[in-house]
């Protein structure tokens, strides 16, 4: 059967609306009066980008919101979005010292909202370039989270920036791949409006290659940075019937959501959504949302091997999902030219963690929509193109230095999913960030330094200052006491 | 940005915050990380014949989850030998030639005050700050608040030091005293250049039932202590504003002291008539990188207001307090509920009912738009309007921030004082108010 809409406009607008919703001023007040104003606190070390949270939570208590959003938005010129989309459980949350007091962690996501929301409903600039430009100028190539970290950082450092992006709006995966009640896209293109007035210029609709040649731009800027980030859809199943129409792409399937009115986003009644990552979880819980009787991830491994975060499943969980784990996909199955179902064969994970079919247990599922939410893939046929001589990874990625983001092209610098294989927004800014700056030395010899967090002042021995050495939350302790031996 | 650079009697800073003397002041390795923070100035720990001091020092009041919302100590003056304290002065002065590095003093002779004033010269302090505050120990050897208590003592005292100072000169006042407004004129006589304000105040912060000994605990025994932090604030800056509002302390510069934790604490200061603040007990929580969320909310203020520069700000508040019988009788507000917000604790209801004008009633909730997870029923207050005073008790109490709004009533009459009332009375122009009943 074709794909159809379920709901009424007033009805998808109630399921989709944000799951974490602004605070109110008394809210903010009296979560930020909780933070304790930790001394070196394990909040910024946990954070890719190293906001100073003590800082910006104090300065919210103290109801000075603009400066607030200037110590989020100076670490992290996408701090509104992060604020939204950011796995805090993992990241600054998952750090908080109350978690040790058995208490709840501070709210420091709906916190980093409430700051920068006020600046950007207000209007107010608290980012800025310097008036006299150094001279030297920057081409970036993808608009997406790393290209504006890059490009953001190095504006404020006095370059001539300009973003060559293929979409028709900036921002990348914030601006059209995050599930929605998550995140608006508005929110993402209010940061980019943001980074325009840094200076930044944004040529959207170019593809570097196609409409712009690799060899002009090299010519005419100083040195060129690449985030072009993953593609979604390079990875097939390789099964029949994948072809049929009622088979999507997830980040398609969510991308709908930014394009079209809610209401109008066809799904089926029963939806099968093919892998168990965080986007797998955005489309189930998406589809469920919409309207959809049921929507259910289809995993080949165990539920202990998934790689969406654990907080992500448990959320998916309330909003209706359902999971059928160690099953494997091996048929689309038609019926005149639509989906009817899958043909699906039983797995066990082996010693080696690798998922072997178990022989003869295949079995028929009815679904009307397949959503395959596999890993996405380097855009190793693209960057071949644009630089023949660049050093790819095995596994695609682009080789860089870790710290300065340079690659083996010496005016070739690169940052986020493309290099990293595929992480959070905000360790494509973190990335980015630190990129920007090994741009800054390698033109100009001089070592920027960054917004020296207060929090930290007075530390003979700095650990993790998070941008320099992020650690994720549960690896903090570990890391730290490999670090004292 | 607002220019946040003060002169404070000749004393010139990059901002108005300065740490007090005090603790977090004690050193040279303390002054250069409060300068590398971003205070402005650092008053030294004030220099004396070294002390011996007792352990332990400090209690706290602490209100439910806020710790240390008032601290008291029994801490003494420097425990450090003078030519330690004024060669790190010197130091100091060298590395950090635009902040201020202000020298306190505590000695008795003449001749002892003389001769720290001229060593404080020659470590190239910008000033001096008379410490005539400290409330327990140094006082029982006549100096610190026996000073500060006794006007003639203070003038005396003030007078040999101006004979040498080349200097400016600020005293240091103890508000332990029935008003603050002699000592200040004494300084001012005496030719001093500013005073600071306040001290600490004298004070036990609890008893330990188990020992049936108050804390600080000191082998058995404690003794009373000076209070300081933010509980204080209210105190400093009702003394403040009594000497900014002095016609004979007219012109006076004004160091403001008492619990400044954050920039609206330094605004109020400001206003009210302070030059600058200083501060210690939000450091001695925090350390010296709070000053940071200081600078930067009162710099967003002033800019908020237009403010070009921190000097604007001060004393724009000083002459909105005047005497209770210059204010208008005929002014009335009155109470209002908003009932979006009202969470139906209904403290507003018992405070007033109990504890001010009974002006609140408990009505059904018919009628009202109630919020999610009401008991259906329940009663809720109402304003009695006409039987309201205006005290503001209910808004206070409230839990919810601008839920219980005070509006102002238009009554109609004329500005009236109790002044005029009584002059009116008496010139038979005007009937007796009755009574209330």
């Amino acid at each position: 059967m074709p794909l159809k809409s379920f709901l009424t406009a007033k009805q998808a607008a109630v399921n989709m609306d944000e799951k974490k919703p602004k605070f109110r001023p008394q809210e903010a007040l009296v979560e930020a009066e909780r933070c304790l104003y930790c001394f070196d606190a394990p909040c910024i070390a946990a954070c890719p980008t190293g906001i100073d949270i003590p800082s910006f939570i104090k300065k919210i208590a103290e109801k000075n919101l603009t400066s607030s959003a200037r110590v989020i938005l100076e670490s992290n010129p996408l701090g509104a979005s992060c604020a939204r989309v950011c796995p805090v459980e993992v990241l600054c949350e998952g750090a908080c010292v109350m978690l040790d007091r058995d208490e709840k962690p501070l709210q420091i996501g709906r916190l980093q909202r409430y700051a920068t929301d006020h600046v950007f409903e207000n209007d107010i600039q608290v980012l800025h370039a310097p008036k006299k430009k150094n001279g030297k100028s920057v081409a970036v190539i993808g608009g997406g989270p790393a290209g504006l970290g890059c490009a953001a950082e190095l504006a404020q450092l006095g370059y001539d920036v300009t973003i060559f992006e293929k979409d028709k709006e900036a921002g990348g995966l914030n601006t059209y791949g995050i599930a929605y009640y998550k995140m608006r896209p508005d929110v993402s293109i209010a940061e980019v409006e943001m980074i325009k007035k840094l200076g930044v210029k944004i040529r959207t609709g170019v593809e570097v290659g196609k409409t712009v040649k690799i060899a002009d731009i090299e010519k005419k800027f100083d040195a060129i940075f690449i985030g072009v980030g993953l593609s979604s859809n390079a990875l097939r199943l390789n099964i029949p019937g994948e072809d049929l129409p009622e088979v999507v792409e997830a980040l398609d399937f969510i991308r709908e959501l930014h394009v079209e009115p809610l209401h109008k986003v066809k799904l089926a009644k029963r939806v099968a959504v093919v892998g168990c990552g965080n986007t797998a979880i955005d489309a189930v819980a998406q589809a469920k949302r919409l309207g959809a009787e049921e929507a259910i991830i289809v995993y080949r491994r165990r539920e202990q091997d998934m790689p969406a975060y654990p907080h992500e499943y448990d959320s998916a969980k309330v909003d209706g999902a359902e999971f059928m784990f160690n099953v494997l996909p091996v048929e689309v199955v038609e019926k005149n030219g639509h989906v009817e179902g899958l043909k699906l064969v039983r797995t066990k994970v082996n010693d080696q963690g690798k998922a072997e079919i178990i022989p003869g247990s295949e079995f028929f599922e009815p679904f009307g929509m397949v959503i395959k939410a596999l890993t996405q893939a380097p855009r190793s046929d693209l960057l071949k193109r644009l630089f023949p001589k660049l050093k790819l990874n095995k596994d695609g990625t682009v080789a860089r230095n870790e710290v300065t983001g340079q690659t083996n092209l010496k005016h070739v610098f690169t940052a986020g999913d493309c290099a990293n294989g595929g992480r959070e927004v905000v360790n494509a800014v973190g990335e980015a960030r630190k990129a920007a700056r090994g741009i800054h030395k390698w033109l100009t010899g001089e070592t920027a330094i960054g917004p020296i967090q207060k929090t930290r002042y007075g530390m003979k021995q700095p650990y993790g200052s998070g941008l320099d050495n992020p650690v994720r939350a549960p690896e903090l302790e570990e890391e730290y006491y490999a670090k004292q031996k | 940005m607002a220019d946040l650079s003060i002169n404070l009697a000749g004393i010139k800073s990059p901002n108005p915050f300065w740490v007090a003397s005090a603790p977090p002041a004690n050193t040279a390795y303390q002054c250069h990380n409060a300068f590398a923070a971003g205070w402005g100035g650092f008053v030294w720990k004030t220099i004396g014949t070294p002390i011996v001091n007792v352990s332990s020092r400090y209690s706290a009041l602490n209100l439910g989850q806020m710790r240390m919302a008032g601290l008291n100590n029994i801490e003494l003056i420097s425990d450090r030998a003078p030519e330690t304290n004024f060669r790190e002065i010197k130091e100091c002065k060298k590395a950090w030639p635009n902040h201020a590095i202000i020298a306190s003093l505590m000695t008795d002779t003449r001749e002892n005050w003389h001769d720290f004033m001229k060593r404080a010269v020659d470590a190239g302090a910008d000033g001096v700050e008379l410490n005539f505050g400290c409330p327990h120990g140094m006082c029982e050897r006549g100096m610190g608040s026996a000073v500060g208590q006794n006007p003639e003592v203070i003038e005396t005292i003030v007078g040999w030091v101006m004979e040498v100072a080349e200097i400016p000169v600020i005293v240091k006042l103890t508000p332990n005293v029935t008003s603050v407004v002699p000592p200040a004129r004494a300084a001012k006589r005496a030719g001093a250049n500013a005073v600071s304000l306040i001290n600490t105040i004298n004070s036990i912060t609890q008893v330990n039932m188990e020992t049936m000994c108050p804390e600080p605990y000191v082998g058995g025994m404690s003794t009373h202590g000076g209070y300081c932090g933010p509980a204080v604030k209210p105190i400093a800056l009702n003394m403040l504003h009594e000497i900014a509002s002095d016609p004979q302390c007219a012109g006076l510069p004004i160091s403001g002291i008492g619990g400044v934790s954050n920039w609206k604490d330094a605004a109020d200061f400001i206003a009210l008539g302070a030059t600058g603040v200083q501060v210690c007990t939000a450091i001695m929580h925090y350390g010296f990188r709070i000053v940071e969320e200081m600078k930067d909310g009162l710099s967003e203020f002033l800019d908020s207001k237009g403010m070009k520069s921190v000097n604007e700000l001060r004393g724009l508040a000083v002459n909105k307090v005047t005497k209770w019988e210059n204010l208008n009788l005929n002014y009335k507000r009155v109470a209002t509920i908003d009932y979006d917000k009202c969470i139906n604790c209904n403290l507003c209801y018992i405070a007033c009912e109990d504890g001010a004008h009974q002006a609140i009633a408990l009505i059904k909730p018919d009628g009202h738009d109630l919020g999610p997870g009401r008991l259906p029923g329940k009663m809720i207050p109402k304003i009695l309007e006409d039987v309201c005073v205006g005290c503001n008790l209910c808004a206070l109490v409230c839990p919810v921030d601008d839920c219980i709004i005070m509006e102002d009533v238009p009554t109609g009459k004329k500005h009236m004082s109790w002044k005029q009332y009584q002059e009116g009375l008496a010139a038979g122009k005007m009937k007796p108010i009755p009574a209330h009943p």
